[in-house]
């Protein structure tokens, strides 16, 4: 596809009224604050396992989420806070479910690497790298088949391009016209592999070619060019059923998870500059300023009422029960979970 | 009522199914130009057209994890595996996802695929192609696996298992595709999973066995019957999970004698837990040690006359009758 046949969309981010810019910085804040005090709950011994930050990717799924229409669904990775935010989840539920709570968004059964919001056309939140990828083409299919207008945005990392279940996905999206969009967040590590150490060829996006998709790159710290790129590819995918790759350029504050030290792979500079330079929340700040759209006294109150809702989150989940023992087998069998309209005889369980 | 083989009763239950409800659809490699690599799709392309039959290529781990992604929109597709030996190329997406996303989302999400296609040895075709993962699939809660080993069966439990909102695992058996039986015509005919069929009655021992085992199991019997004067009950459990665990304990209770019959490696089969259920649940109705046939214990060997020793196959089902009967 020629770049002369795509859609125009300088348009998607001209055409946002005031107070939806704001929203897109609200989000961004409400993201930061969530992590940072989710953060501090790990720290407390509150929460178990692992915890991925998503702090300075905030642009991308906010970006990605705020161009959602009826159809179309996102699917990612266990760095999943920051799109379960973005397509609109309660924080209270998403943090009881770090906690392990019976109120959170999985009933304390997924953990932070499983969020999941059918009814915001989120699924999920998947542990395994690169796995989630062909569900992810399954939902573009399942829009096609069932004729409606709308795309799926399968998120990854610069680690899953290398895995054969995401090529196995290209090709069948490209090959059956499927309205999905790849959306790799290149925060350039994968753990501690550094992309030229995981990755051959010129780029990641330019992969695209090998399959006769439509592929495009763009930097993750400005809201306005993810949208202006992503709203490209989901036109694409939605008007003509084509798929494309999006590689956005981004970066992690934090180590892989929070139990990552963060002392082998990459330098304190490195990390500073990118704060210092392309932070996606103070780019954005400054541009509401230009714009006259946000003043400081805004978003100071934005800031403060991003560190409050986190809190009430945290003690949300703090006051929430556990699950009990009881609850391990539900949520299973749909069958199970619906003894009335169970057709199957004989045992389910064996314990 | 016709006389139809295994292959047509597969056959027939996808073609009503997918006439019945517009979200089945049939995906898989050859099934739709090629009429299936076994023929069992024969006809549908042109019957139903290509979007509910679904050509794929070579990309297992894709296909399958693509269904598991539109059935949680509410499609409902029928996902062949040429062999089922080629899941393990889409462990990830069957054992992973399909299993684990309705678990993992609090029950907010369910998985109502079928994935199918022929699970067995006997056909000289090595240790690549001949798996029978049956105990492995059933290892995984949330997973739910069905193995027909007459026509009847393989219509009635595929109309069922399409039906059903969890994630069902039907292992054929390329060797019973030509074997004819008695099956109803009727479009709502439907068997239950976890319903285990006694396939034959009888009072000095029983074999539990399923698929391909059970017809060796009924010769076996037959045989046994004639030469040695004693009756043999042959137990069907048909579904591995559910399991119809009490129409087991119901025939132990009446023969006392129990013989397992599978063609599973011996480590940790269904027969490993069917033992252990039945000792567990019915110590004191036990008169001797189970006893089992499985499939000897080594990848899949290509020699044909050896791999028919390798497999469970009638004198060794006897043999081993005889010693439990003896016991
Ligand atoms: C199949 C598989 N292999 C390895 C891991 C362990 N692991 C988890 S995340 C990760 C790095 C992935 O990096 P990337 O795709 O770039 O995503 P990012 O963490 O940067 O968001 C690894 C190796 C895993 N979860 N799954
Ligand atoms: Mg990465």
């Amino acid at each position: 596809m020629s770049k002369d046949t795509l859609p125009n969309t300088a348009e998607i981010n001209a055409s946002l009224s005031s107070e939806e810019k704001i929203e897109l910085y609200r989000q961004m804040m409400r993201i930061r604050r969530f992590e940072e005090r989710s953060l501090r709950a790990y720290q407390g011994k509150k929460i178990g396992g692992f915890l991925h930050l998503y702090i300075g990717q905030e642009a991308v799924a906010v970006g990605a989420c705020s161009l959602m229409g009826e159809h179309d669904h996102v699917i990612t990775a266990y760095r999943d806070h920051g799109h379960a935010i973005a397509v609109g989840m309660d924080t209270k539920p998403l943090m009881a479910e770090l906690y392990g709570k019976s109120t959170g968004c999985s009933k304390g059964k997924g953990g932070s690497m499983h969020y999941f919001d059918p009814s915001n056309n989120y699924w999920g939140g998947h542990g395994i790298v690169g796995g989630q990828i062909p569900l992810g083409v399954g939902l573009a299919y399942g829009v096609k088949y069932q004729g409606n207008k709308g795309a799926s945005m399968a998120f990854m990392g610069d680690g899953a391009v290398n895995q054969g279940a995401v090529h196995e996905s290209m090709n069948l999206a490209a090959l059956w016209d499927l309205p999905c969009v790849f959306v790799i967040e290149n925060n350039r590590y994968s753990m501690g592999t550094s992309q030229v150490r995981s990755t051959a060829g010129p780029g990641i996006a330019e992969r695209a070619e090998g399959y006769g998709m439509h592929w495009e790159k763009c930097f993750g710290h400005d809201v306005y060019e993810v949208r202006e790129t992503l709203h490209k590819a989901l036109t694409l995918a939605r008007e003509d059923h084509k798929p494309s790759v999006v590689e956005i350029d981004t970066y992690r504050y934090r180590g892989h998870s929070v139990a990552d030290p963060d002392k082998t792979y990459r330098t304190r500079e490195e990390i500073d500059a990118y704060r210092k330079n392309k932070d996606p929340l103070i780019i954005f700040q400054k541009t509401l300023g230009d714009e006259g759209v946000m003043s400081d006294e805004l978003q100071k109150e934005i800031d403060q009422a991003a560190r409050k809702e986190a809190d009430i989150a945290a003690d949300f989940a703090e006051a929430s029960p556990y699950p009990t023992p009881d609850d391990i087998q539900d949520d299973v069998y749909w069958e199970a979970d619906n003894p009335d309209q169970r057709k199957s005889q004989g045992r389910l369980f064996f314990s | 009522m016709s006389v139809i083989t295994y292959r047509e009763a597969v056959r027939a239950a996808l073609s009503e199914e997918i006439e019945r409800d517009k979200n089945v659809v049939l995906m898989g490699e050859e099934v739709a130009q090629f009429d299936g690599a076994y023929k069992v799709s024969e006809g549908l392309l042109e019957k139903f057209g290509p979007e509910r039959i679904v050509d794929t290529p070579i990309t297992e781990a894709g296909f399958i994890g693509c269904g598991i992604g539109a059935s949680m929109l509410g499609v409902r597709p029928v996902m062949e595996l040429m062999f089922w030996s080629f899941y393990s190329v889409a462990f990830d997406q069957i054992l992973n996802n399909a299993a684990n996303v309705r678990y993992m989302s609090g029950g907010l999400i369910n998985c109502p695929i079928v994935i199918r296609g022929p699970a067995n040895g006997g056909t000289n075709v090595g240790a690549t192609h001949s798996h029978t993962p049956e105990n492995v699939l059933a290892n995984h809660p949330g997973i739910k696996v069905v193995v027909p080993a007459t026509a009847a069966d393989a219509k009635g439990l595929l109309k069922s298992a399409i039906r059903d909102n969890d994630p069902v695992m039907y292992l054929e058996n390329t060797i019973l595709y030509g074997e004819k039986g008695e099956v109803p015509d009727d479009e709502d005919f439907l068997i239950p999973l976890g319903l285990a069929d006694v396939k034959r009655e009888g009072t000095d021992l029983t074999i539990v066995t399923y698929g391909r085992c059970v017809l060796h199991s009924l010769a076996a019997a037959d045989q046994i019957a004639k030469e040695d004067g004693k009756s043999i009950e042959v137990v069907d459990l048909r579904s591995i999970r559910p399991l119809d665990i009490d129409t087991v304990l119901a025939s132990v209770a009446k023969t006392h004698r129990v013989l397992i019959v599978e063609e599973q490696k011996p480590f940790a089969s269904v027969g490993t837990q069917l033992s252990f259920m039945i000792q567990e649940e019915s110590f004191d109705e036990l008169d001797a040690p189970i006893t089992r046939v499985t499939t000897i214990d080594a990848p899949a060997i290509y020699s044909p006359p050896v791999e028919t020793e390798q497999l469970p196959n009638i004198g060794r089902v006897v043999i081993a009758a005889r010693a439990a009967l003896k016991a």
